[in-house]
């Protein structure tokens, strides 16, 4: 009996001087293993008889069970030091950087284009598209301004020497408003439509460029009149800006494509030395800003896209995208638009993740 | 436009203020686009008197002057005029003012040791004139102290737009007529100066061109004297911008700025025979007042006489028979020319003129006798001389336009309702008749008015657009629909998925230099600019991608370590009809640095042909091609590396895109550092999905796991690995889901003329495990597939 439990003894304290694995391992094959002593007594026990059994069992299993359990507890904390040191040697400097993937952005003309997309949809306006190689019947004839009309020389416009079938001069588009002619003729009335895309006039200057993006709106159905003009473009410039103080001034304007034809004016302060929309364009630190041309199509126009002004009316309008997009986001030179700086392109573009939603506001805040 | 405000008040009566005039112009649609107040810009300018003058001590054309300005403290004034001298009276700026010809703000300084107090002033300074060869000198009485605007007169200014369709408000009276409608005040009638013509006109005036000019009226008025004209008309006409000549001059051109009504005065000296409005002969030529010879053709209509072409009509006179300092005798004449014919002739000989803009979109008819006299006899006064009777060639229109006007129609059209009364009101105070049924009779004046449209617009723009309230577009009920075109979706959801592979977007000209679209160009014809704003921007692109590389060179010459460029655009070509065939495009170019030196990864790397193909794909498959099914093929186009780019195409025609690296050659054409890769999608080659529905077909994982068998072979080293992997995969279509090229290798333990290909393939078991006879097949099947194409089993 003393010999099993000073065994014992001598294997725990054995079990717990393991300095390793490896160790701890020899002492369990010592003990438990096959030929271990403690693996041997409980043999003897087979050979015993009932009465020797019962007096000798107890202090063998009791001697397994306490080096059984020394022996796992061993093996937990020598599994964690070994792990612990395994961390400590796997430390790396995490203030080293990382590898950076490339941001890429969606350029503000293409943005805007999608806001425009997505609020006027929510007003019925599907998007229509033209040729930007325009003939001259589509860009000024169609739109009420025959060759002798002295406005067409307001339009700076870029020629082709080619000619149509018929003779037509070949041009690129000076304004959108073909499309109205396009989408007309395609369509016929009642139709709700906007019309972004470049445009193009023989002017370069620091606030024009040769090309540039316009929009163009135009409804016609039965009893559309000027007030709806109005309404349209405030509650478009109200939902683009995201801002309840818009105030459009509307005044006497001329385009020979409209009757009557209106510029469209908003108010606007000046913070920090930008120009910021909002306000009555009297009021003291207002002022008013054109932001475009519009009016109620006028009765040849309709006549040339194949409506009876009879039955159909109503009108159409034109706004420059770079500029309402230089407004809202705060660019200030035109010609960087078309310069491909990918610095400029990372300040002023946008995550493709800002895809503009009536629900989160169209516009994406910087 | 711009006239001043006395000027305006010589035919409004009115109490109204400057800004009050300004609101009205702009609400009525004469676009004011400037006030000037000279009051403003002669703040702190006063009278003052010189008292002494003195050589400066220390610089020879300096003079000490001591001035009174009024307050009895008299000033030091340092001056380098010439004719500042003692008892003068002249202009000084005080310390404050702002000098009105280049903006300095005057301030107290010392100058070459002296102290100067304010600076006398030269008429150019003030913008009064161009003198500039001394200091203004005032006359002896001017009244010492006084604030210069007010003795010099302040007269504010007016600058407005006058849109193409109002020729009428080209004159002040017009604008003045426009502002009595608006309640502004009270049009005056035209104050006539009375004369008494006597005898026949001496010369013979014809018109033998009807169309051209359908009415020449004339008079001669001899004996009259030249000179400079008095200071009223000057200051109108310096108002307006107009120097003043002489006295003949400036009545014809006060005729048309104050009246719309353009007229020439030829020196009757320099005619012979009859004065006759005709067709030019082709190539005669006319030196006219600008001191060009411009060469004339039939198309255009001249005034002449025997000798020879006097007038480009309606547009400029000529040279010879202009009136000059002496001239006696003068022939007046008052025409109306065909606007349309006036245009044409304008553009042809690219010849603006005041008389032009204004003939060009009509004067008015009923305004060549009336303004005929008004010119007499303003030069009777003036000029003195003895005006004969007027011959009449010709008549000008007469047949005054007739509009059957509903005044509901405001409301419809304008959205504002105008009481009937006012309606009536606001047409007749702009010169219409309205019958009582409604018919509208309008002055022959308003070429602009068409129909009843333009009525409307006439009563909106004078009752207040301002009072047009805002109206509700009717929507549908519900949720708005959707309104983007398959195409539309196509490019937004595009232009993101690029934008999210780290590529920024780009908008680029959609004209390059002719070179660069050549050297893009395809076997038809380029669209090439007739008249281009300059030579870099000339020839629609027949690609995106010398854009986008342009643009990649400029950054790279900014510095910039790389360019991940895209631009979704318009490729311009040619359609079978001749007309324009404008093809949606994505182009990208990868420039620079795909990865900078680091610490992870070595060396800064390069973009290659793989990172073209990877986002060709990537994207191909945002847009919802097959890509499954593309074929990789050559032919990329000659501005690629023929070794390193590719086609990928659906079947053997259609290609969906092409990526690869740029060709040297084209790198030393853009003169930019290569390697650069590229790509470009070309959109309206992706079929459309059909019979897509929100629906996904049922998920079927199959029920047992794939397994995967790796296989190397030695194969010659021509041959493409994408041929291998479909030879493979079609080795057995029942179980083979998958082929993966991981390994290619040359070199050592790899004959010459061979490479390996190392595949990974993936099996499927259908109903039941693969049994270890049935991987054997497998097997035997990819052997004998790769053994076709030249490939042998590595062991």
């Amino acid at each position: 009996m003393t010999d099993i439990t000073s065994q014992t003894e001598a294997a725990l304290a054995a079990i717990a001087q393991a300095a390793s694995l490896d160790a701890l391992e020899a002492q369990r094959l010592d003990t438990l293993g096959k030929k271990g002593w403690v693996s041997l007594a409980l043999k003897t026990l087979g050979g015993m008889s009932p009465e020797e059994r019962t007096a000798a069992a107890p202090a063998i299993q009791s001697a397994r069970a306490s080096i059984a359990e020394a022996l796992d507890a061993k093996k937990a904390a020598l599994e964690a030091a070994a792990l612990e040191e395994q961390l400590a040697r796997e430390t790396i400097d995490l203030t080293l950087p990382a590898q950076a993937s490339p941001k890429g952005s969606v350029h503000p003309v293409s943005q805007v284009m999608d806001e425009l997309a997505e609020i006027f949809a929510d007003l019925g306006f599907a998007v229509a598209t033209g040729p930007e190689i325009e003939d001259d019947w589509h860009n000024f004839t169609a739109l009420n301004m025959d060759e002798t009309h002295p406005a067409r020389a307001m339009h700076d416009t870029f020629y082709f020497p080619d000619k149509t079938a018929e003779g037509k001069d070949i041009l690129l588009r000076t304004h959108t408003s073909p499309v109205q002619i396009r989408a007309m003729l395609d369509q016929g009335a009642p139709i709700r439509i906007i019309a972004p895309g470049r445009v193009y006039r023989s002017d370069s200057d620091a606030t024009h460029t040769p090309m540039f993006h316009q929009v163009e709106g135009l409804v016609i159905d039965r009893d559309i009149h000027l007030g709806h003009l109005k309404w349209t473009l405030e509650t478009f410039f109200k939902a683009f800006f995201e801002r309840e103080d818009i105030v459009l001034r509307l005044r006497p304007s001329y385009f020979p494509f409209t009757e009557p034809s209106v510029e469209v004016d908003v108010g606007y302060s000046t913070e920090g030395g930008r120009r910021v929309v909002g306000g009555h364009g009297d009021a003291p630190g207002h002022a008013w800003m054109e932001l475009g041309g519009s009016g109620m199509v006028n009765a040849r126009v309709l006549e040339f896209a194949g409506l009876d002004p009879k039955e159909w009316q109503g009108f159409a309008f034109g706004l420059g995208i770079d500029r309402i997009a230089m407004l809202k986001y705060g660019m200030n030179d035109l010609r960087a638009f078309f310069d491909g700086d990918p610095r400029w392109l990372a300040h002023y573009g946008f995550s493709p993740f800002d895809q503009p939603t009536l629900s989160a506001g169209v516009g994406a805040k910087a | 436009m711009k006239f001043s405000l006395t000027w305006l008040k010589d035919y409004l009566e009115t109490t109204a203020t400057v800004a009050e005039i300004c609101d009205a112009l702009n609400a009525i649609g004469l676009e004011v686009e400037g006030v000037e107040d000279p009051a403003e810009k002669l703040a702190g300018f006063r009278i003052a008197h010189v008292l002494t003058a003195a050589r400066h001590p220390d610089a020879d054309k300096l003079q000490v002057l001591t001035v009174d300005t009024g307050d009895g403290q008299p000033l030091q004034v340092v001056c380098g005029a010439p004719n500042a001298r003692a008892g003068m009276k002249g202009v000084l700026g005080l310390p404050g003012a702002t000098v009105p010809a280049n903006g300095m703000v005057l301030k107290k300084s010392a100058i070459r040791g002296v102290e100067s107090n304010g600076m006398m002033c030269s008429t150019r300074e003030l913008e009064l004139g161009d003198d500039h060869d001394g200091i203004i000198e005032l006359p002896e009485d001017a009244p010492v102290g006084t604030a210069f605007a007010d003795y010099h007169g302040s007269d504010p200014v007016i600058e407005v737009a006058v849109t193409p369709n109002r020729p009428d408000c080209m004159g002040v009276y017009g604008i003045a007529r426009d502002l009595a409608a608006k309640g502004l005040g009270t049009l005056k009638p035209i104050a006539m100066p009375a004369f008494s013509a006597a005898g026949a006109c001496p010369v013979e005036i014809r018109t033998d061109d009807a169309q051209g000019c359908p009415a020449f009226y004339g008079r001669v008025v001899k004996g009259v004297k030249n000179g400079p004209s008095p200071d009223w008309l000057q200051a109108r006409l310096k108002s307006a911008g107009q120097r003043p000549i002489s006295l003949l001059v400036d009545l014809t051109n006060y005729l048309m700025l104050g009246f719309g009504r353009p007229a020439h005065a030829y020196d009757l000296a320099k005619l012979s025979g009859a004065v006759v409005a005709r067709r030019a002969k082709d190539g005669e030529e006319v030196l006219a007042l600008n001191e060009k010879t411009y060469t004339l053709d039939s198309e255009m209509v001249v005034i002449a006489d025997d000798a020879g072409v006097h007038d480009i009509a309606g547009i400029m006179g000529g040279e010879h028979s202009g009136v000059s300092e002496t001239t006696t005798d003068v022939l007046l004449e008052i025409a109306y020319f065909d606007p349309a014919r006036i245009g044409a002739t304008g553009r042809k000989l690219g010849l603006s003129s005041d008389a032009r803009t204004r003939f060009e979109r009509g004067v008015d008819p009923e305004f060549l006798d009336q303004g005929l006299d008004l010119l007499t006899g303003l030069m009777v006064d003036l000029a003195g001389g003895t005006p004969s009777e007027v011959v009449r060639a010709g008549s000008p229109p007469s047949a005054a336009k007739v509009v059957a006007f509903d005044p509901a129609l405001t409301l419809r059209l304008g959205g504002v309702d105008v009481a009937e009364a006012e309606q009536k009101r606001i047409l007749e105070s702009l010169g219409f008749s309205v019958s009582g049924d409604w018919q509208v009779t309008c002055p022959l004046r308003r070429h602009d008015i068409e129909g009843p449209a333009d009525l409307v617009e006439e009563v909106v723009r004078i009752h207040g657009l301002d009072k047009v309230a805002s109206v509700a577009l009717p929507l549908v009920e519900g949720v708005a629909r959707p309104t983007a075109t398959p195409q539309q979706k196509l490019e937004r959801g595009l232009r993101r998925a690029a934008a999210a592979s780290g590529l920024n977007e780009a908008v680029t000209w959609s004209f390059l230099p002719e070179w660069a679209a050549e050297h893009f160009g395809s076997d038809q014809p380029l669209w090439v600019l007739a008249n281009p704003i300059s030579e870099d921007l000339k020839a629609m692109r027949p690609s995106l991608l010398p854009g986008l590389l342009m643009a990649a060179k400029r950054n790279a010459d900014r510095g910039a370590a790389s360019s991940r460029l895209f631009e979704i655009g318009r490729r311009y070509f040619r359609g079978s009809d001749g007309l324009s065939d404008e093809k949606p495009t994505l182009g990208i170019v990868l420039a620079g640095e795909k990865t900078q030196r680091g610490w992870q990864a070595g060396k800064a790397k390069p973009f290659d042909a793989y990172d073209a193909k990877a986002l060709a794909l990537q994207l191909l498959e945002a847009a919802g091609a097959p890509v499954a099914n593309l074929m990789v093929m050559g032919e990329a186009g000659a501005q690629f590396h023929p070794g390193q780019s590719a086609t990928l195409r659906l079947g053997p025609k259609v290609v969906l895109a092409r990526f690869g690296m740029v060709h040297p050659a084209t790198l030393k054409a853009f003169d930019a550092d290569g390697p650069i890769a590229a790509v470009e999608l070309f959109l309206d080659a992706i079929p459309a999905k059909k019979g897509a529905a929100f629906a996904r077909p049922g998920f079927t994982p199959p029920a047992l796991q794939a397994v995967t068998r790796d296989f190397a072979f030695l194969v010659p080293a021509t041959l493409a690995a994408g041929d291998l992997v479909r030879a493979v995969q079609g080795a057995d279509k029942a179980f083979i889901t998958g082929v993966r090229v991981f390994d290619v290798f040359a070199g050592q333990g790899v004959p010459e003329g061979k490479k390996s290909i190392a595949l990974e393939v993936t099996l499927q078991p259908g109903e039941a495990s693969f049994k270890d006879a049935e991987l054997k097949a497998i097997a035997e099947k990819v052997v004998a597939a790769a053994a076709k194409l030249g490939g042998e089993l590595r062991g």
